[in-house]
């Protein structure tokens, strides 16, 4: 099992770190887990121009490659004009529309103020939805206010980083099973 | 249909098409060379022929796992090889040729073969042959779409002005030589969407729709949107053919076909598209109204016969050769093809 922990946004030290959190918690519930965190802004990602995802070169055929072989994800994001940043986007843009059949992915939010709170809602989970992710419902949203000399210093976000943790692995065993009940319904 | 050299009093077309895919068997996980696999295709058409099929068609591809790049070449050699039996590309990949050299390869091929060269120009969906070629993916569409209009007009004109943006301006151009009767067959080739089923109908070009697996119901939208689209631009849509092309396996009974043919499909798919075939999918070919023909042939007659109601349609092309399946099997497929499934539907779909 692969989970990659994807910071994205070019540069968001506080998402960076967010998903190293939620990563980290993952580590401390199943030390078995293969994890990794890729940030958007150490690769140069090429825009999405609707090509075949595999005919893509260099950072961006990484990238992709990367994504298309985790089975799931922590994926950080900041908060940009209401929404997810473009950076983000555009990574969904360069997969294929099913990219996230049968995989998991939990979310992390960081922002400058609470009002974007359900950003979360309304912009990036009906893209993974449409991408077939199964979502981990519950998600963490960290104000900037929280992040002090690179620590989060709030235990209330500790404890939701560590249910999101849990929470996580528990679907991605939940799906592991619903793969072989699915395999057992059909005899070809 | 007689531009087309489509007789409806016959019944329905029942054909082949290849896309010239080599790929590893998926119960062996061999290999054959791309040699044993070219002749192979031959072969296949040759046994079409004998079978009494009506159509071979042979796709252009340039990715890794595919043995067809040089397709015209091969069309020829199976020209040589046959007497009967149309003999089409599906498809030949415009946008990265010249239009110019195109004709004058399938007007050659129309005249080795008697007037038995149909051709389908496509755009790829790889990108791989536009970086071996050096054409910009930037204008995908338009470039596609200026050559596909210009082969039209080399088509219809025997001296041609043109000038566009993809390639130098003819003037006083004659392309010789001409095809038999002067005109080669162009379809056109359309995917999922009804958009392109339109473009279709505003060339006034005869449209073989992809028809890969889903509800026969979907598909009719295009066909109807296509046939509108005819008689909006000035075209007699009944005077324009149909084609639909599916991935084809027959077996004896239906639960055999599926359990058979899911490996081949599904690592195929894994090799060409990048994920394996959902067997939620596949499930559904059992269902007469699914687009799949994967099945006993009676299965097979239902589901054409099915489609024909749909779409009334003039030709059905099968993919019976996808996934590394061994030849043994293909050569199955071809007999039941033609000794059971086209009989009963050249039978049931024959005009007066």
């Amino acid at each position: 099992m692969k989970i990659l922990g994807i910071a994205g946004s070019i540069k968001s030290r506080k998402t960076v770190l967010a998903v190293e959190a939620v990563i980290k918690a993952i580590k401390d519930k199943d030390d078995s887990a293969e994890t990794e965190i890729i940030s958007l802004g150490d690769f140069d990602l090429v825009f999405s121009d609707g090509r075949d995802y595999r005919d893509y070169e260099g950072d961006t055929s990484i990238v992709i490659s990367k994504v298309m072989e985790a089975d799931a994800f922590i994926i950080g994001t900041p908060v940009y004009q209401s929404s997810i940043p473009g950076t983000l986007k555009n990574l969904f843009d360069l997969l294929p529309k099913d990219a996230f059949y049968d995989k998991v992915a939990g979310i992390v939010t960081t922002a400058g103020s609470d009002k974007h709170f359900l950003m979360v809602e309304s912009q990036l989970k009906p893209i993974l939805s449409y991408m077939k992710a199964i979502v981990v419902p519950k998600y963490v949203f960290i104000n900037e206010a929280l992040f002090i000399d690179d620590q989060i210093v709030s235990d209330d976000i500790d404890f939701r980083i560590r249910q999101l943790a849990g929470e996580t692995v528990r679907v991605i065993e939940v799906v592991r099973e619903l793969k072989v009940k699915r395999e057992s319904e059909f005899d070809f | 249909m007689k531009g087309y050299n489509i007789d409806e009093s016959k019944g329905m077309e029942i054909g082949l098409y290849s896309l010239g895919d080599l790929l590893p068997d998926a119960h062996t996980g061999n290999t054959i060379s791309e040699q044993e696999r070219i002749k192979n295709i031959v072969q296949t058409a040759r046994l079409a022929e004998e079978a009494g099929l009506d159509v071979f068609s042979l796709g252009e591809s340039h990715q890794k796992y595919f043995i067809s790049q040089a397709h015209q070449v091969i069309l020829g050699y199976i020209a040589a090889v046959t007497s009967k039996i149309k003999i089409s590309s599906g498809v030949t990949v415009l946008s990265t040729a010249d239009p110019v050299r195109v004709f004058e390869e399938f007007s050659t091929l129309d005249l080795l073969s008697d007037g038995r060269i149909e051709l389908i120009p496509g755009r790829a969906s790889r990108t791989g042959v536009y970086k071996l070629m050096g054409i910009s993916l930037r204008d995908y569409e338009a470039i596609f779409e200026e050559k596909f209009n210009l082969l039209l007009q080399l088509n219809r004109e025997r001296v041609v002005n043109w000038k566009g943006k993809y390639r130098p301006a003819l003037e006083d151009a004659e392309i010789l030589p001409r095809p038999l009767n002067d005109r080669l067959i162009i379809w056109r080739g359309v995917g999922g969407s009804a958009a392109s089923a339109i473009k279709a109908g505003f060339q006034g070009v005869p449209m073989t729709l992809a028809t890969l697996a889903g509800p026969a119901s979907a598909f009719k939208q295009s066909v109807d949107a296509y046939r509108l689209a005819l008689d909006q631009n000035g075209y007699n849509a009944s005077e324009f053919p149909v084609a639909t092309t599916s991935l084809c396996y027959i077996a004896d009974d239906t639960s055999t076909a599926m359990r058979e043919y899911f490996p081949y499909m599904s690592s195929g798919f894994e090799y060409v598209n990048g994920r394996p075939f959902s067997k939620y999918l596949f499930a559904e070919a059992k269902n007469s109204k699914n687009t799949l023909m994967v099945g006993n042939w009676e299965l097979i007659v239902e589901k054409i016969l099915y489609q024909h109601e749909l779409y009334g349609h003039q030709r059905f092309l099968a993919q019976v050769d996808f996934g590394g399946l061994p030849f043994s099997k293909i050569e199955k497929i071809i007999d039941i093809l033609a000794d059971k499934v086209a009989p009963a539907v050249r039978k049931e779909t024959k005009k007066d």
